[in-house]
This record gives structure tokens, sequence and C-alpha cells, in this order.
């Protein structure tokens, strides 16, 4: 609940998170930053990212991003750099890995599965029907049958 | 005193919808007028007491009566007029009174309105509805009174969170209740049908009004809400796929399937069962948000109240609605006999792919939504999924869903030809890939995203038109304007509607691709390039307000030396809880928006300014805006109206 409180009150100014002071002189190297933090979740604010947060500790990780950047490192590295000492939790964007999977999967498979279904309702219910002569209809066509055959 | 009569309103309220809940329901299995009438005039009665009592507690927010625990906690005396009435549903014991009220106003509703529905039907629809008011009612008098007085009342109250003292989320909460509630109704008629074991065209005749509603009003809910978020936090964001937004996403997304479903069902006679299945699963998605919202086991943001007790109490009605209307979908789906037969290409077809996309989307938003606590429940790993997850996964289904939209609104009933539709949608095809292809020549080095965005929207919002054009018929031009204004309102409000979701798809990737940012420190008096605009920081003044103060920037915008807007960005401070906020300036235009901030004053001299050009920005308000006109549009449709004052045959037993 602290917490909390402590979000809305940061929610508050949220204008302010990435300083004029942090950015990068480099706009390429600055551009990069701004696409690794807006994927990185403050550990304080959860709801938001890092490049949106106010915390503190969100200005530190933006400032830690571009000091990896500056030195040299890619993306991924600087990302890895991040996950090592803040955990799993603070990516925005779960890899596609182990249990993850089934998060990734879950839309295709669903959309597989529903248009399988739909389809296999569909086509039983038109061959339902066309087979669907209740007894007393099949009765009633054989006399008719019986009725109209071509007489000798 | 006025308050206890408030309180006991509430409990009177409960008894009443008790007896709404009881009597009908075996009224209706005995088959007695007499007991099956009790549930109009419940449904009646509890409205006006719970609407008493609710006019109890705005009174009590109103005349700041601190003895109440909820006023102290959310009003204060010098917070504005509006925001002392508004902050009666700011709270989580108010907004549920709200919800409370709204169900019971639609109950009330079904009562007045519904007299050419089968008595039987009716009463069965009351009492479902009776049902979730005792749930509702229950759990707001065992956990959240709003009613509660303090043994020592304090000289003043601790204020409404100034965040929520705006008018764009004042009224979104009553927005989105209408919504989230009003597909309590579509839940109600299911069930009941489910009952009687019969569903038919009537049925969705009767279902589909209810929908169209609780649909408008969600979208104008969440249309609201996104606009508050856009110009009150201050970076031009508009979407954040937060949980709680998801909440009122989920339901907005199944709405929009059941009430294309309604349709095969009330024309063709065909996909009953789907219809019912889909009804129960958009209430039940309202009844998830409400628990995201309201639980507090999702972080999040907005969120209301954190407390386990009330998450429980949630998810026991959640478990006790959804997971009975879906037994008793699972006995009796059987008996609900699709009459309509269609070949694999008709609108029929389409309809159903309409709703897998849509069911689906809402789906993988659901499953996103509580990713983070399944993966933490089950495989001990603390993980998030944020905007890059949903932006992905949500993205190709809203694709998929508008490369197909303009050719199966399109498609006759029954059986079509394809062939003929795709010839007729020549040229908006034509129109929309030469409009993406000029944005991508235009753009140079972005994503293409703005590109692929706006030949989608082109392609739906062209679509619709065409959809129109056909309708008019053939011949001469006068003839078919003259019978473009003689085409039955539901064919308008479709065309309305699809035009509005096309358009809205061109502003989300319009900006998300095109939007220009800039972070800088400026001296006052100093300028600087913004896109093809010039901002200069002309002055800051110090501003008091009515229960804050202000630091006002004055900024001026021009374009080639030409004035365009004089905006004064502001940062205001609320003493009384303490809280900073920031009010951007937005020189709304047509084709775009000038967004300005002001931060705080740097250690070397100036202030810190964020500024944005949001292209299109307009473009998603008023394409939410069409959206919902069209709903409106088609709910004055002559076939409701003419329906709601029919005379009709009564009392069709169930077979």
């Amino acid at each position: 609940m602290k917490r909390l409180v402590l979000c809305v009150l940061l929610l508050a100014t949220p204008a302010f998170a990435v300083q004029p002071d942090e950015i990068l002189p480099d706009p390429t190297l600055e551009s990069r930053a701004r696409a690794i933090s807006g994927d990185i979740r403050c550990p304080v604010c959860q709801g938001e990212s890092i490049d949106d947060s106010n915390a503190p500790i969100s200005r530190d990780l933006r400032i830690i991003i571009r000091e990896r950047l500056v030195a040299g490192d890619s993306d991924a590295a600087v990302v890895d750099f991040l996950v090592a000492r803040y955990g799993e939790f603070i990516l925005f964007n779960p890899p596609a890995r182990g249990a993850n999977l089934i998060l990734w999967f879950a839309g295709p498979a669903m959309v597989l599965a529903g248009a399988g279904l739909a389809a296999i309702t569909l086509r039983r219910r038109r061959q339902g029907v066309e087979a669907a002569l209740s007894s007393d209809e099949e009765a009633r066509l054989a006399t008719l049958m019986q009725d109209h055959a071509p007489r000798p | 005193m006025i308050v206890e009569l408030g309180h006991f309103a509430l409990i009177l309220a409960l008894c009443v919808a008790l007896v709404q809940t009881l009597v009908p329901l075996w009224g209706a299995a005995i088959r007695d007028e007499g007991l099956m009438a009790v549930g109009d005039s419940a449904a009646k009665l509890q409205f006006l007491l719970v609407g008493f009592s609710f006019a109890v507690l705005t009174y009590a927010f109103v005349v700041s009566d601190f003895s109440l625990a909820v006023v102290v906690q959310n009003s204060h005396t010098l917070k504005p007029m509006l925001y002392k009435v508004t902050g009666t549903w700011g709270n989580h014991e108010g907004s549920l009174l709200l919800w409370v009220l709204i169900l019971a106003l639609f109950g009330a509703c079904a009562a007045v309105f519904g007299g050419n529905l089968p008595t039987t039907l009716r009463a069965r629809v009351l009492s479902v509805q009776g049902s979730i008011g005792v749930a509702f009612l229950l759990f707001m008098l065992l956990t959240s009174n709003p009613f509660l007085r303090l043994v020592v009342p304090p000289l003043n109250g601790e204020d409404l969170n100034p965040l929520l003292q705006d008018p764009g989320l004042a009224f979104h909460p009553p927005f989105l209740y209408l919504g989230y509630v009003g597909l309590s109704m579509s839940f109600s008629f299911a069930v009941a049908a489910l009952i009687e074991g019969r569903v038919d065209a009537a049925w969705a005749r009767w279902v589909r009004p209810w929908t169209l509603a609780a649909w408008v009003f969600l979208t104008i809910g969440i249309g609201l809400g996104s606009w508050w978020a856009y110009y009150e936090l201050g970076w031009g964001g508009f979407w954040f796929w937060d949980p709680v937004e998801n909440a009122s996403f989920m339901p907005w997304l199944l709405a929009a399937a059941l009430l294309h479903s309604a349709i095969v069902v009330e024309k063709r006679e065909s996909l009953k069962a789907w219809t019912v299945l889909l009804a129960i699963m958009a209430f039940g998605f309202s009844l998830i948000g409400t628990f995201i919202v309201r639980s507090g086991v999702i972080t999040s943001v907005h969120a209301f109240a954190n407390d386990p007790e009330r998450g429980v109490f949630i998810l026991l009605i959640l478990a006790v609605f959804t997971g009975g209307a879906l037994t008793l979908f699972a006995f009796r789906a059987g008996a609900l006999e699709a009459k309509g037969l269609f070949a694999v290409v008709s609108r029929e077809t389409a309809l159903v792919g309409n709703n897998i996309l849509l069911a689906v989307a809402a789906l993988v938003i659901f499953v996103g939504t509580i990713w983070p606590l399944v993966a933490e429940l089950a495989f001990g790993r603390k993980l998030s999924v944020g905007q890059p997850f949903f932006d992905a996964a949500f993205a190709p289904f809203m694709l998929a869903l508008g490369i197909i939209l303009p050719i199966g609104a399109m498609l006759p009933w029954k059986r079509a030809d394809v062939g003929r539709v795709l010839r007729a949608l020549i040229p908006a095809a034509v129109l929309a890939f030469s409009l993406g292809a000029l944005a991508y020549a235009m753009q140079t080095g972005r994503t293409a995203l703005g590109p692929v965005g706006l030949m989608l929207g082109a392609w739906v919002f062209f679509g619709a038109l065409t959809d129109l054009w056909a309708r008019t018929g053939k011949g001469a031009l006068a003839g078919r304007l003259a019978r473009l204004g003689r085409l039955p309102r539901a064919d308008l409000g479709k065309v309305v509607a699809h035009g509005g979701f096309g358009i809205t798809i061109f502003a989300v990737s319009a900006m998300l691709a095109w939007k220009i940012e800039d972070i800088r420190v400026v001296q006052t008096g100093e300028s600087f390039p913004l896109g093809s605009y010039t901002v200069q920081l002309v002055a800051v003044h110090k501003v008091q307000g009515p229960n804050y103060t202000s630091t006002m920037a004055e900024m001026a915008v021009t374009r080639d030396g030409a004035p365009v807007a004089t905006l004064f960005p502001e940062k205001r401070f609320y003493p009384v809880q303490g809280m900073p906020t920031t009010e951007a300036a937005i020189d709304y235009g047509f084709l775009r928006d000038i967004y300005l901030v002001i931060g705080d004053p740097q250690d070397g001299g100036g202030w810190a300014v964020r500024s944005y050009v949001e292209p299109f920005a307009n473009w998603l308000w008023a394409g939410c805006l069409l959206m919902a006109l069209g709903g409106t549009l088609s709910l004055s449709d002559r076939r409701f109206r003419v329906a709601a004052g029919a005379p009709r045959a009564q009392g069709v037993p169930a077979e």
C-alpha cells in the first residue's frame, strides 16, 4: 500500500521522467537508450517503464543504461546486465523461453483452435441437416416415390 | 439521521433484491402470473431504494459530512463543488454504490420497457438481474459499507487525489460502469433463455439493444479514460496496457463480438449457443475486471483498494455467476437448435471470423494480464508482461479484423459471391493502397507502422463508404441519394461505426509512428525548434488556484514567423494532499496537437521543458465518438422502437 501511495505521488509528475541532463549527445545511442528503457519496468512504480517513471531508481537505471551503451555494450548485453541485477521482473517484454512459450503461443493456438472448431461444427451441421429427414418424412418420401414411379 | 436512512434503504434494497430473485423465478416455474409480476415491482422498488441511498451519499459529500469515513478520506471543504459531487464515486465504496445503482437501473428499465417480453422470460430475466443485485449489495454491506460513521469526526477531510480532480476522469467511471453493468442485462437474458431452453430471433432482438447500449457506454468510457491519460499524465501517451485498462477493454471486445453474433441469431437463427456463451463471457469478464481493479492481486498504477478480503468476495461472486451460468450452459446448450444454414462463403461465416478474432483477442489480453500471477504461482517466476507483449500479440488480430471487415460487411447472407464484393471494393482498395504508398514515400527512415496503419484504416473507412453506397442500389445519382436518406438507421449505424473503427486504427498507428518528441532545458526568452514549429518560453508566472498553487509558463508557438498559439502549461501543487501535478498545455489541431509540458527549474537557470507534436490525436477521439455514434444510431433503429411498443403474443410456453 505504501508503495502504491508512493507511486501515485510520483505519477503526479511523470513529465520529467527523462531529465534533459541525462540525454546523450549522440542521437543514435540516445535513441537506443530510449528504446531499451521503454521496455524496462520501474522496480518501484510497477505500472510504468523506467522511461516514464520519476522514481530515483529509474533515473539511476537510465543512467546505467547510457553508461553501458557509451562503453560499447550491445542492446542485448545491456538488458542482460539489468536482468542479472534486478531479475526477470523488470522486463516488460517477457522473453519467449520456457514456460513463457505458453503465453506467446496462446493467441495463435486459440485462433487455430477456434477456427478449427467452427469449421468442424459448421460442416457437421450442414451434413447433419442434409441427412436429417425424420422417419415420417422418409416414409412419406417413399410413398411419393412409389406413386410417381414410372409405370410400365 | 439522513445518513442512517440511506444506510437503511440500502439494507432494504438487499431484501427487495432477494424477493426479486426468488419470487418471479418460482412464479415462472409454476406459471403463476401474480408471482411473476412481483419481479416488476421489486425491480422498480430496488432502483428507488438504491437511488435514494446514492442521493444520500452524494448529499453527505456535498455538505462535507465528516462523520462519514468515506467522506473524510476523499473530500475536503475547499474542493470545488463539481468534484465534491463526483467524489461520491471517486472511491471504492461510493463507486460500488454507483455500480449497484446502475445494476438496479437496468433491472428497472427491463421491468418498464419489457412489456412485450413473454412473461416467463421477463420474470426470469428480472430474477437473474435481482440475484446479481443481491451479491453486490451483500458485498457492499459486508465489506465496503459507504455509510460507516466515525466516532470522532475530524475537522476537515483528506481531499480527493488531485489527479482525479478533472472533468474527464470525473465522468469516466459512470460511463464505464454503465457499460460493465449493462452487460449484466445480456447475461440475465442469456441465463433466462437457458432456463427457458429457447433462443430465437425475438430473443436476439431483445438482447441486442442492451448489448449495444452497454457497448456504446463502454466505448465512451474507455475513450474518456484514454483522453484523460493523454492530457493529464503529461507525456502524450493514450494507452498503457495497464491491468485496469485491460479490465475495461476485454468486456468491450467481447461485447463487440456479442452484438455481431446477436445479428446472426436475429436475422438467420444461427449461432445461438455461441451467442449465449458470449453473453455469459462478456459479463464474466466485467466481473473479472471488477476483481482486478478492486482486489489488488495484479499490480496496477490505478487500482482502487488493495484488500484481500474484498478480493476473495468478488472472486466468490465471479465463481458463482460465471460458473453457474456455464454449468447451466453445458446442460442446456443442446436445446438451442440452429435453424438457418449457410454456405462457407457468406456473411454468417464472416461474422464467425469476426467473433473468433474479437474473442481470441480478448482472451489473449486476459492471458497476458494474469500471466504474471500464473507464472509466480505455478513456476515461481516473478515476471512482467507489458506493452511490448500486448502490442505484438494484439495488433495481428486487429490487422486481420481490419482486412476482412469491409468484405464481410458487404457479403450477402446465406450464400455469397466473393468476386462480386471484391470488385465493388476495388476503388476502396486502390485508394487505401495509394494513401499508404504516399505516406511511405513521404516519411523517411521510420517504421512501416504509419503507412500500414493508414492503408488499413483507409481500407476500413472507404470500405464502409462503399458499403453505404452499395446499399443505395443502382441507377441515377438523385435516386440513390434519396434512397440514402431512407436507409434504416441500423444500416447507417453500421457504416458510421465501421468508419469510426477505421479512423481509430489510423489514428493509433499515426500517433505511435509519427510522434515528435523534444526534451531540453530552456532559458526564459529562449526559442527552440519542434518539427516545423518554433517554440519560445516567454515567461514563467506564479498563479494561485482555488485549492492549489501553480507555476505557469507562457510559451509562444510560431511557424515560419507566423504565430500559431500561445500556450500555458502548468505545474500545480495541492497543499492538502501535498501533491504536485503537471497540466500539459495542448493546442488542439485538425492534423496535429502541439503538446507542451513545463518541468522543474534547473540548477544552472532555465526550466526543463518537454514538447511533442502528436499527429492526428483528435482523430483517435473522433474515431471513438463515431463508433459510439454508430452504436447509438443503430440503437434508434425502427425495429427496436417498434418492437418495444407493439403488442405481441404473450406467454410462449417453453418446449
